[in-house]
């Protein structure tokens, strides 16, 4: 056959990114801590996270072909990272009919809804995430498949809350492998740290939206120590880190791209925010733990960091 | 190591094909069509009709005002026709068609292959030699070399930049003729500090082409040349562009547009164009020919020729063996801002540092997706754009959104699109909206 000359536009080449790459990475990232939490928390979280995925990749394949009538785009993975990022939110002896009802809020409402990926204000998963806080406050804040060995059945953060547990009864280290309550994919700190160091690495994210996050955490617990002297567990700034939510929100929920600024400057003032409004509900507020929230407060300042955090113009000061 | 400062992306440089051919001299073509129009601005005027015997060097179009310039006859022969034909895009140009008798070179072009260093010429002269020769920005842009030599009033020039970086992948004529037409480069480097009166010239070259840099420095180092500077630059793509390159050298970055290089005292020249400077200046000879790679992973034979202007990108191909199997893309240039051809019996002109050819797979784009918002595009734009925005704009018509994101900043690298994971063909839509925008200011400026 003779040669077709094809003639497009430059760029002729294109790089080795893809969306379905992108997603691929944050899925490989994710799996070291869900190997800790089933090694943890027993094999119920691999059956939780099953029922999580399939849901989502169902909703999106049914809700595109069926609803909005067009081209199928499971394919580009995103809808296996949200239902990793809802189960890893969820406490393990939740009833699989509940994460299902979370599958279709985040995937229905938080994601096709807006026109599917890209377009969504919020992040998917945490919009199932605070439906069901919401619907289910009892069966979503129920730890007692947690650890064997644990204080009671609740969440360290809740402990603290009710002044049950003291400095000298918590163990960093513990913490840092996985042993403590809470959802299932937010205990493994040393394993999530790992994934989101493979997520620099591939550049999937960049460092400033965790930094910020995490610095801000951090700074806070410093403040509140010094006007009290630092004794207590809630002035700690390793110990707010560590527990609950923190890495799982800081380095995989926050940087979730369509509803994060686009500019580093606008990432850590989006940090900075998620930051602040953690600490805020933590310390001062009705809930244990305030990641979520904080993160979908500042989802909804994106287009408004966007619009004033511009790229600096080339040759201008 | 020095480098421009935001933005840029590390395609691979695929130099490998064609690196270590040297530089052949291309069998001289039976005819030639030579455009009329192979610069920016307005194209030259024929002075030649059919039926005329011309010779190689010979002046055959001559420059329509101060923003364009001269065309000579590559080769020697009879003009059988001044004619519209169609261009390497399939756009129908002014052109004389010349058949090949012998190689008669006119009279008072010197073509002996001896080095002439000395120069008592004044900065004036060597810039209306410079002019009469036809010389262009050889890297691609092909703005008239003399209009960026004569420095408006009041302005001046503090430093040469030689651009050596060639950052565009898969070509390798500058590369060549660094290594193998060093020292009339750096004679040609010479000429043109004398003719913008600077007493510092800086050869731009990433630090993919160390033997490159070291060849240089070694011929710099021999004293002859007084205030060249090597420099070797770290290798990331767009370097070349004349903003990035600049700001990589001085740190200076030039203002948006309209403002030129020359406001920060720098003026900007391709390393083939050095050569051409020398050979116009010292040999009289005009500029006929030129250094042209032809490379593909998919070709039998890669090589760099030198090519005189007006030999059918045809030619090139045939010699490096035929197009390979299935569906191609031949392009004008490289792959990140080189033009797709649709005529192979189209002239290769004086901009043409290379045709590359891609075959199959590597010819297609990818499908389209949702833009997902992951600003990879605002990070990787070189000139502080935000090309997810700008495209938007562009695909919804909302020029006046284009126009206050600065849209006409544009220089057109292709970053952005490289580098989207959803294939968007963003910089497509932002050159749409680069142009009208650009027609929207004209048209506001003419109301007044």
């Amino acid at each position: 056959m003779a040669n077709r000359i094809i003639a497009a536009p430059s760029p002729h080449i294109h790089g080795a990114e893809s969306t379905r790459r992108i997603m691929g990475d944050v899925v490989l990232a994710l799996l070291p801590a869900l190997l800790v939490s089933a090694y943890v928390l027993g094999w119920r979280v691999l059956f939780v996270t099953a029922v999580s995925v399939v849901a989502c990749v169902a909703f999106e394949y049914l809700i595109a072909r069926f609803l909005l009538k067009r081209r199928s785009t499971i394919g580009d993975l995103s809808a296996v990272v949200t239902g990793l990022l809802l189960a890893f939110n969820l406490p393990t002896g939740i009833p699989w009919w509940i994460v299902v009802i979370g599958a279709l809020v985040a995937i229905g409402i938080g994601k096709m809804t807006f026109g599917g990926l890209g377009c969504n204000p919020f992040n998917p998963a945490l919009t199932g995430r605070i439906f069901l806080l919401i619907a289910y406050p009892v069966q979503m804040t129920d730890w007692t498949t947690g650890v064997p060995d644990a204080l009671t059945g609740s969440t360290i953060l809740a402990d603290v809350k009710a002044g049950l547990t003291s400095v000298s009864e918590v163990d960093f280290v513990a913490m840092l492998g996985g042993h403590m309550n809470g959802s299932m994919g937010e205990i493994g700190s040393f394993a999530l740290i790992l994934g989101g160091l493979y997520l620099l690495w591939r550049r999937v994210i960049s460092w400033h939206i965790p930094v910020a996050v995490l610095g801000t955490m951090a700074l806070f617990a410093l403040f509140l120590a010094i006007g009290d002297g630092g004794a207590a567990l809630w002035q700690m700034p390793l110990f707010h880190i560590l527990a609950g939510g923190a890495l799982l929100g800081a380095i995989y929920m926050a940087t979730d791209y369509s509803t994060s600024p686009m500019t580093h400057c606008g990432m850590l003032i989006y940090g900075v925010g998620i930051g602040l409004l953690t600490m805020i509900i933590r310390v001062w507020g009705a809930y244990p733990e305030g990641m979520s929230f904080a993160i979908f407060i500042m989802n909804a300042a994106t287009p408004l960091i966007n619009k004033y955090c511009r790229p600096k113009r080339f040759g201008t000061k | 190591m020095k480098t421009f400062p935001i933005g840029g992306i590390h395609p691979s440089d695929n130099k490998q094909w064609s690196k270590d051919k040297a530089i052949e001299v291309l069998e001289l073509p039976d005819s030639v069509a030579v455009p009329m129009i192979q610069h920016i601005g307005a194209p030259a005027t024929p002075i030649v009709k059919k039926g005329d015997k011309v010779l190689t060097g010979q002046l055959i179009g001559e420059a329509t005002g101060f923003v364009s310039a001269n065309i000579h006859s590559p080769i020697s022969g009879t003009v059988t026709a001044v004619d519209m034909l169609p261009n390497g895009q399939g756009q129908r140009r002014m052109m004389v068609v010349i058949k090949r008798e012998g190689d008669e070179w006119v009279e008072t072009i010197d073509r002996s292959t001896e080095l002439k260093r000395a120069c008592t010429l004044e900065p004036k002269e060597i810039i209306a030699k410079v002019k009469e020769a036809g010389i262009v920005g050889m890297g691609g842009a092909q703005f008239p070399t003399h209009v960026k030599l004569s420095i408006p009033e009041g302005q001046k020039a503090n430093i040469l930049i030689i651009n050596g970086v060639e950052c565009e992948p898969y070509l390798t004529s500058d590369y060549r003729t660094m290594l193998e037409r060093g020292e009339m480069m750096l004679v040609g480097v010479s000429l043109l500090m004398r003719a913008i009166s600077v007493d510092r010239a800086v050869i731009g070259v990433e630090n993919n082409k160390p033997d490159a840099i070291a060849h240089l420095r070694k011929l710099v180092a021999d004293g002859a040349y007084r205030g060249i500077e090597v420099m070797p630059l770290k290798t990331r793509y767009p370097q070349g562009g004349e903003k990035q390159l600049i700001a990589a050298v001085t740190g200076r970055q030039v203002p948006p547009p309209p403002a030129l290089p020359i406001s920060v005292g720098a003026v900007v020249c391709n390393a083939s164009t050095a050569v051409a400077v020398y050979e116009a200046v010292q040999k009289n000879k005009p500029l006929i020919e030129r250094v042209v790679t032809i490379t593909g992973k998919h070709l039998k034979e890669t090589h760099n020729y030198l090519t005189r202007f007006g030999t059918p990108y045809s030619t090139l191909i045939e010699r490096a063996g035929g197009l390979p199997e299935g569906d191609v893309k031949i392009l004008n240039g490289g792959p990140m801002m080189g033009r797709a051809l649709v005529n192979l019996s189209a002239p290769i002109m004086k901009g043409c540092s290379g045709v590359t050819v891609y075959s199959d797979g590597d010819a297609l784009r990818g499908v389209e997706q949702a833009c997902i918002k992951c600003g990879k595009c605002v990070n990787a734009c070189p000139i502080g754009l935000e090309p997810y925005l700008l495209a938007r704009a562009s695909k919804l018509q909302k020029w006046d959104v284009a126009e206050e994101h600065n849209a006409t900043d544009c220089i057109e690298c292709g970053c952005c699109s490289y580098t989207c994971p959803s294939y968007l063909p963003l910089l497509d839509y932002i050159r749409i909206a680069k142009q009208t925008v650009m027609a929207n200011i004209r048209a506001r400026a003419n109301k007044k």
